[in-house]
């Protein structure tokens, strides 16, 4: 790299230094200081059953809503890829408007229609299609129906770009050679799209660990996930160690995971 | 015979069993439209296919079970060189015993033994286009489809697939019909060529025939050099000269059937003209002549026959025999 270059992604390098690196070192610190000094807050966060439960609910919904989101994701990215001209604009559409509400906008419009007196237990019980409101919010359920939501669109874009990249002539030769529809899908098109399955999975996945006002919202308090659990540990708790030290696990574990990951996809040659 | 069909603007053409028929064109010919219409990827909008006499034209590309290699070959690149191979096998349903030998039996046909293992990324251009062809020729299929396999290869590597096409060709009697824009690869190759031009098919014959007998002017020049000079009254440039049979009022003759001499033959065909360029090649020499009335003329000779001291700017005569030329 030039040092032309280097001057070009200096202002970032510095911002993201002062912004996010110093403050995180800060709270590396706490970490280790708060109460008192030494690892006891380690000790505490990978003993206590409460924090654990909630790491481990956070990387099970997290799965579940990565898978979920993909594999929607790969539906809708195909027909904007692939699809009709008209439906192409269609789907753009619906791929970025989302990008354009705020978060807080849309968990709270998930509640609108989700909860027991919403819009879609009031539908159904006014057309009798059942007597008691199901519970569609403020639990696990709610959660994963407001992070795909938000998902979803993060997803498409790794996806569409590997579909981009695949030569029509190798699903024509595959064709010409009598293979069903089915077996160019699965056999052809999936594989070779495997590298924007495995980018938007990472993307997803780790974006998603993150998540704190959808869980909030519509978990209702119920289904607390990791940044909410390091949320009350700091601001409604004097627990600042130990939130801190929640939090260093958290940033570590997503470094592992994408250490791994990238080690693996170098390794596969993609 | 293999088939009969009519397509693009009015195009007839039958193929028969075994043979190995090049599409030749400029881009943009329409061959390669005629080529996805056999193939099944494009349909035509009116005319008729056929196959040993079943009606075809309908039958989707999945349900024709021809082979065919594309142009970059659009080899699986997620799967190795048998894999990609083994596919058609895998669709027809084949025992697992029976697709691994045939396998095997592709791999060694088309010099790949020893690769079987890679993936096309890790092999060069010539083993991918011999992967494409083993592929395509897996299943035996009646006809196989080639649109313009060795564009993407360089020219010494052209001629060893070429070798390698033919024996091929002749070692399985499928049914080969091969896009090419390249001429000298569709002299080398063909049984038969059928010259495109604007959607149109200009002519149909065995490679010699094509070349020395082309049926218009767009044929004799889009194939090889030539050149063409106006006749009138059985003269040319005031000379009286002996025509070959045909119609036409211009004679045409390939560079390598024009000779030279430094003073005028006592008989036979001959114009006075000038040396105005020589190129050397090694085997043969390319001569530039302009004639009296300003014609130019492009000359090939053996270098060994080229008179000693012969310098641009020099008064010749080029000479032709009657038989060498054609009317246009």
């Amino acid at each position: 790299m030039t040092r032309s270059r280097i001057f070009l992604i200096a202002p970032l390098l510095v911002f993201l230094a002062g912004a996010y690196l110093v403050p995180f070192l800060g709270v590396m610190r706490w970490s280790v200081t708060l109460p008192q000094p030494g690892f006891g807050q380690y000790a505490v966060a990978l003993s206590d059953p409460l924090v654990l439960g909630v790491i481990w609910r956070t990387v099970r919904i997290c799965a579940m809503v990565t898978v979920i989101s993909v594999v929607l994701a790969y539906a809708i990215t195909l027909v904007w890829v692939r699809g009709a001209p008209v439906t192409r604009m269609v789907i753009e559409l619906c791929i970025l408007i989302p990008f354009w509400i705020s978060v807080l906008t849309r968990a709270f419009g998930w509640l609108a229609l989700l909860s027991n007196r919403g819009l879609i237990n009031t539908l159904a019980q006014d057309l009798g299609l059942w007597a008691e409101p199901l519970t569609l919010v403020r639990n696990e359920f709610g959660v994963i129906v407001g992070m795909v939501h938000f998902l979803v669109p993060f997803a498409v874009f790794p996806l569409a770009s590997a579909m981009r990249s695949v030569d029509e002539r190798v699903l024509l030769a595959a064709r010409g050679m009598g293979a069903s529809r089915a077996r160019i899908f699965w056999q052809v098109f999936v594989p070779m799209t495997k590298g924007g399955i495995f980018g938007a999975t990472l993307l997803v996945f780790v974006f998603s660990i993150g998540f704190f006002v959808t869980p909030a919202i519509l978990g209702g308090g119920r289904s607390v996930m990791v940044a909410e659990l390091i949320w009350l540990r700091i601001f409604q708790s004097p627990d600042w160690g130990l939130g801190a030290a929640i939090s260093v696990i958290l940033m570590a574990g997503i470094g592992i995971l994408l250490g791994l990951t990238m080690k693996y996809a170098k390794g596969s040659g993609k | 015979m293999f088939g009969r069909f009519t397509a693009l603007s009015d195009i007839s053409m039958t193929i028969g069993r075994g043979e190995f028929v090049t599409l030749l064109g400029p881009s943009g010919s329409g061959k390669t439209t005629f080529l996805m219409i056999l193939s099944g990827f494009e349909a035509p909008t009116s005319g008729r296919l056929t196959l040993d006499g079943r009606e075809m034209t309908e039958t989707p590309p999945e349900a024709r079970g021809f082979g065919m290699v594309f142009q970059g070959y659009a080899l699986f690149p997620h799967m190795t060189v048998e894999d990609n191979i083994a596919f058609p096998l895998k669709v027809q349903g084949r025992s697992s015993a029976d697709v691994n030998r045939r396998v095997k039996q592709m791999v060694e046909m088309v010099g790949l033994g020893g690769h079987g293992h890679k993936r096309p990324a890790g092999l060069s251009g010539g083993q991918q286009q011999r992967v494409a062809l083993a592929r395509a020729l897996a299943y035996e299929p009646p006809v196989l489809l080639l649109d313009e396999p060795f564009s993407a290869l360089d020219k010494n590597l052209r001629g060893q697939m070429q070798d390698e096409m033919r024996r091929i060709h002749q070692e399985t009697g499928t049914t080969f019909v091969f896009v090419t824009h390249d001429q000298e690869e569709a002299l080398a190759l063909s049984s038969r060529i059928a010259i495109f031009e604007k959607g149109t098919l200009q002519q149909l014959a065995p490679p010699r025939e094509v070349y020395e007998r082309p049926a218009n002017r767009f044929v004799a020049e889009f194939l090889g050099d030539v050149n063409i000079l106006p006749v009138k009254d059985s003269r040319i440039e005031g000379r009286a000269i002996r025509l070959p049979e045909g119609q036409g009022a211009h004679l045409a003759i390939r560079p390598e059937y024009m000779g030279l001499a430094l003073s005028e033959p006592a008989e036979g065909n001959a114009l006075p003209a000038r040396l105005t360029d020589l190129t050397y090649l090694g085997a043969g020499t390319r001569l530039s002549l302009t004639t009296g009335s300003g014609a130019a003329l492009v000359l090939h000779m053996p270098t060994m026959r080229l008179p000693e001291g012969l310098a641009p700017g020099a008064g010749v005569w080029t000479t032709w025999e009657p038989s060498r030329g054609f009317l246009l």
